[in-house]
């Protein structure tokens, strides 16, 4: 199925594409059919700079496992340091 | 039949006039009437895969023409960056679908060899816009390949843009076929009912399948997702299905 669901948001930091870094600015996050992974459907992250333009993205596609756990790495480590460095 | 054929990509005029990449694929045979499909890429985009579908029309006997619905978001960019862009801003609004299938309409009736007749076809989100286009546009045989949102609305986060279109189905202005998986859970097999019992009702000429052991993209011979068994017998039912409203 597709799941058309899209979560948005704005970001600050950069991403590194095909063609080097990048200021990231915005991100996509969708549970949909991939383009590359083998899975019907894949937690999909875009980080994006639309003012670069549709090829100023970073593309990830996780399955569902992967993403979770993932999510739980990022808050972990998030959770290892000082608040003060990590507001 | 030789499925010798020419493809490439061309300009088009879509909605409002503006100019738009399409993959146009036509027979290299000699006969000197024949019918058109416009073919709606599914929402991962204008991709290779979708541009083999258009040349398969091709190979049997149709000139096939798909629009790039993405285009205006990314003109060049690569099939993937550019379904990533337009999903970031909404999707594809429905009256600009319309307008573009309007236009790779036009341009199928105006080849040489046309014989005025249209049909289209859309997969995945293109499956909701065949219908859409087929209730809004004078066409000649519509087929639906697993489009949801028709009856029911979207889920909650979708792109503003797609709204049930059901209501619109008293405009249907053509017979429509409908191909669909048992499994899938957009459109759900009792949505694609409900859809059926509504054409009933109006007295719409229509022909639903749905498959079982098959769910969503069963068509997509490169995902997982791919049923052989529902492919084979579902690419027979839209070569009937044409071969009865597009020929002559």
């Amino acid at each position: 199925m597709c799941t058309y669901q899209t979560e948005r948001i704005s970001i600050t930091g950069s991403g590194k594409g095909a063609t080097g870094w990048f200021a990231l600015s915005d991100a996509t996050v969708y549970f949909d059919h991939p383009v590359h992974a083998m899975a019907e459907h894949t937690l999909n992250i875009d980080f994006l700079n639309p003012a670069g333009g549709p090829a100023a993205r970073v593309a990830v596609e996780l399955t569902a496992a992967s993403a979770r756990e993932l999510a739980a790495a990022i808050e972990a480590a998030l959770a290892s340091v000082p608040a003060e460095l990590a507001s | 039949m030789s499925e010798g054929l020419t493809a490439r990509t061309i300009s088009i005029t879509g909605h409002g006039g503006d100019e738009i990449e399409a993959y146009l694929a036509v027979p290299d045979d000699e006969v000197t009437s024949r019918g058109s499909v416009v073919v709606i890429h599914h929402m991962p985009g204008y991709d290779s895969s979708t541009k083999e579908i258009v040349r398969k029309f091709a190979a049997n006997g149709y000139a096939a023409l798909m629009p790039n619905l993405y285009y205006r978001e990314a003109p060049g960019a690569s099939p993937d960056d550019a379904a990533a862009t337009a999903r970031a801003q909404g999707g594809v609004p429905d009256d600009r679908l319309v307008g573009d299938v309007a236009g790779a309409a036009g341009q199928l009736r105006g080849l040489a060899r046309s014989n005025g007749k249209v049909g289209v076809i859309g997969y995945c989100s293109g499956g909701r816009q065949s219908f859409l286009a087929a209730c809004s546009l004078d066409l000649d045989a519509a087929v639906d390949c697993y489009g949801a949102c028709i009856v029911n609305p979207p889920p909650a986060g979708a792109p503003v843009t797609l709204t049930p279109i059901v209501g619109m189905a008293k405009d249907l202005s053509c017979p429509l076929l409908g191909l669909f998986g048992a499994d899938d859970k957009l459109p759900t097999p009792q949505e694609t009912a409900e859809l059926s019992k509504v054409l009933d009702e109006l007295g719409k000429p229509h022909e639903f399948h749905t498959y079982e052991g098959a769910g969503h993209a069963f068509f997509a011979v490169n995902r997982p997702a791919y049923r052989p068994e529902a492919a084979n017998d579902g690419w027979q039912r839209i070569w009937d299905f044409y071969g009865k409203y597009l020929a002559g």
